[in-house]
């Protein structure tokens, strides 16, 4: 993900909303009036397929920083006032995740930068043009359409004060101060189009040191550091008063921020989304997402007050759902994601369990390739998914499931190969057939040691399940995800407090469970 | 001569170590018949050649007339009951359940395990509060009662022990002998007693085998063992005093 520079934006603000209200759609929606019988289920098919397909709602991704959020806002809601449905999937974790999600159909548009396009999805060399992108990004079947009228490109920043101490103005000017002090962020220092060339093209001195990017504006204003990287529309640089200095040599290539949409997405919705071209320049798009970060509105409200200023939505009523609603929702979500992977992994592992845990080789062979999924990071697991599974909920459940299938088959197979030898030995000379064996004794007595290994996979996906946010599958993650693109901690909250207590109820259920399941005299000499 | 049990030309090893290398041996229907030797003579193979839980190397082993099955031993096992030394109770299991799993698994009605259980538990002298309890509540002695009832629950015609009155003080031994042969007094069970306790053995037996490095050297009915003045078999007598 970290393709995606622009995923690295930290600055702080309001509460995301999404925006409700959503105007009755009419116009383009006819249902089919009083079918004749005569015609019978065919048509009726046919004609609720159609009414399915032209009521199937538009949907806007963004990826997680607070422009992709706040014209992902704009796009929904102009979409909105001409009479389309609209859903919103914003916060897709990074470039590839956002375009894979449009190439699969998961989503219908989201907005998209020219250089990103180049770089991270063609690879290209060099800068391409509008055209030229377009025609290579044909065979994905998306498009990009007209621009929105900005440039968010890599700029470099000085406060104010230090501007005009050394009378600074253009980058070339930081060559005769050797002296200055860069701090940029790791993936600048990476960049071929980052430090590296912006060093050689302007001959400058200095070295550079690496700093989070969110700690580079502090770091600046705490006169710790003179220079750093921002991004030219970046809503900081009016908050932290900072100056840019002018690219005179034309360094840093352009990334024209516009709707990427896919291309067989109906004419009238691209129409409509024209009404945005040319819309904002880069002091716009820089004040408007400072009224984010800044002033702390949601994204629904800035994308609303400033179409509406531009006469593109008329005034209706915005009805943000309450802090229960999102809440509610996205627990609900969250609880499906981990419910139904745990159960499934339930299912496989007691399962894969009892087929091998006679064979220790076999046990082996499972316990081996279990563990190595478990080595594999989280949010990897979740990338690797992609190409698998495409984005959304079903990459996540199974990543969640393959996670918890190590736990519960662990310990069923523990559980199962340390059962006492002369049990086993006088359940089979008693004349129990090997599903009475496993039914009467065999799964009983390993009850616990299974309970304790769903639980640990309970809690563990519960916990992960908030990363899951990333490929947008939703769920408490949501929040955390839109809480660090705006490091807001009151949003990080609203979905870590409500995962940490699903964790705890997790832990609490299956203590009941074991209680009325297991006798207490059992519980005691296991151990978890 | 023919048995209920027949070992022929028996061989069975584990690894490096013969236990059998030649055995015929045949048990008789309806009596009780112990197994006397000392621990690692191969008397609890025997047992578990019989019931299937081991096969044989070599020779055969006849039960019931027939060749021990490979396929369906779990109905042909419920013809065999199994008390064993350290009882294997199911520990998630009350005592009345312990007794009577099998019976469940049969589908007898309630009244019939009910009855069933009742009548054992009352001849091996258990209290019918314990049936609610759990093995670990009990004493050693009352758990080896519930293991010979559970063994004698559907009225297997072979009852196989694996020394399974061992471990408990004299006089609750003396105790639970007194009511095994109640039991059997009522229950016609061909019982086949592994036991390293002559004394025992001549207690409960009505005939006698007595096995040496997997040979039998002594057989016959117990009068005729008990005057023996075989030197070995004075050997046993004064172990089991001794355990």
């Amino acid at each position: 993900m970290s393709t995606d520079r622009r995923s690295l934006k930290n600055t702080p603000a309001a509460p995301r909303t999404d925006r409700g209200g959503r105007r009755a759609a009419g116009s383009s929606r006819s249902k089919p009036r009083a079918a004749p019988r005569v015609i019978l289920l065919l048509a009726g098919l046919c004609a609720s397929l159609i009414a399915f397909a032209q009521t199937r709602p538009i949907v806007i991704g963004s990826k997680t920083f607070t422009e992709g959020y706040l014209l992902a806002e704009m796009m929904a809601q102009v979409l909105e006032e001409r009479g389309f449905e609209v859903r919103r999937r914003t916060g897709l974790g990074g470039t590839l995740v956002a375009f894979q999600a449009l190439e699969s159909g998961e989503i219908d548009a989201y907005p998209e930068y020219t250089g990103t396009l180049a770089q991270a999805i063609l690879e290209a060399e060099g800068e391409l043009g509008e055209e030229e992108l377009n025609a290579r990004l044909a065979p994905f079947g998306v498009e990009l359409l007209a621009g929105l009228g900005f440039n968010n490109t890599y700029a470099i920043a000085v406060t104010g004060e230090t501007a005009s101490r050394f009378g600074l103005e253009r980058i070339s000017d930081l060559a005769a101060l050797p002296q200055l002090r860069f701090g940029f962020s790791h993936e600048f220092r990476d960049r071929a189009d980052g430090w590296p060339g912006l060093q050689q093209r302007y001959g400058l001195p200095q070295t550079s040191s690496g700093i989070e990017h969110g700690l580079a504006y502090l770091a600046l204003l705490e006169g710790d550091l003179d220079v750093t990287d921002a991004y030219s529309t970046d809503g900081d640089l009016l908050r932290y008063d900072l100056s840019v200095l002018e690219d005179d040599l034309g360094f840093f290539p352009a990334y024209l921020a516009a709707p990427l949409v896919r291309a067989d997405l109906a004419p009238d919705v691209k129409a409509a989304l024209s009404a945005l071209t040319d819309l904002l320049d880069d002091e716009t798009m820089r004040a408007l997402n400072a009224e984010v970060v800044v002033e702390e509105r949601t994204f629904a409200q800035v994308a609303q007050s400033f179409l509406l200023a531009q006469g593109l939505v008329t005034p209706g009523e915005t009805r943000a759902p309450t802090l229960w609603e999102t809440l509610g929702r996205n627990t609900l979500t969250h609880l499906k994601l981990t419910a139904i992977a745990v159960l499934a992994a339930c299912v496989v592992g007691v399962g894969l369990a009892l087929l091998v845990y006679r064979s220790p080789a076999l046990s082996a062979g499972v316990l081996y390739v279990a563990g190595l999924l478990q080595t594999i990071p989280s949010i990897a697991l979740l990338a690797l998914m992609i190409p698998l599974a495409g984005v959304g909920q079903v990459p996540a459940i199974i990543a969640l499931f393959l996670y918890s299938l190590l736990p519960i088959a662990r310990n069923t197979i523990t559980a199962l190969i340390t059962i006492d030898p002369l049990l086993r030995r006088v359940t089979q000379a008693l004349g129990l057939s090997e599903r009475e064996q496993l039914r009467h004794v065999y799964v009983p007595l390993a009850l616990p040691h299974m309970l304790a290994g769903v639980r640990i996979a309970a809690v563990v996906s519960i916990g992960t399940a908030t990363l899951a946010a990333f490929i947008g599958a939703g769920g408490l993650g949501e929040p955390i995800v839109t809480g660090l693109a705006l490091n807001d901690t009151s949003l990080i909250l609203q979905g870590a407090i409500p995962a940490a207590l699903l964790a705890l109820g997790a832990e609490l259920l299956f203590e009941l469970l074991e209680r009325r399941l297991v006798p207490r005299h059992l519980v005691s000499q296991q151990a978890m | 001569m023919g048995g209920i049990i027949e070992f022929r030309h028996l061989a069975k090893s584990y690894g490096q170590t013969e236990v059998f290398r030649n055995l015929d041996l045949d048990i008789s229907p309806g009596v009780t018949t112990g197994l006397v030797g000392e621990s690692g003579c191969g008397k609890s193979t025997l047992l578990q050649l019989i019931n299937g839980l081991e096969r044989p190397d070599r020779g055969t082993v006849r039960t019931f007339g027939e060749p021990v099955p490979v396929t369906g031993l779990a109905s042909f096992r419920r013809r065999i009951g199994y008390a064993v030394q350290g009882t294997g109770l199911f520990p998630h299991m009350s005592v009345a359940r312990n007794i009577s799993l099998l019976g469940e698994l049969e589908g007898w009605s309630d009244a019939r395990i009910r009855a069933r259980t009742g009548t054992l538990m009352e001849l091996m002298a258990l209290d019918g509060e314990l049936t609610s309890r759990y093995p670990h509540e009990l004493s050693g002695g009352q758990q080896q009662r519930v293991g010979i009832c559970r063994a004698m629950y559907l009225q297997p015609d072979i009852l196989l022990l694996d020394e399974p009155f061992s471990g408990v003080d004299p006089l609750t031994r003396a105790d639970i002998h007194e009511q095994f042969l109640k039991l059997m007094g009522s229950e016609s069970t061909t019982v086949v007693l592994v036991t390293h306790d002559m004394s025992e053995a001549v207690e409960l037996a009505d005939e006698i085998i007595v096995i040496r490095d997997g040979e039998i050297v002594r057989q016959g009915p117990v009068e005729r063992i008990r005057q023996s003045s075989d030197a070995y078999v004075a050997r046993l007598f004064g172990q089991g005093r001794a355990s």
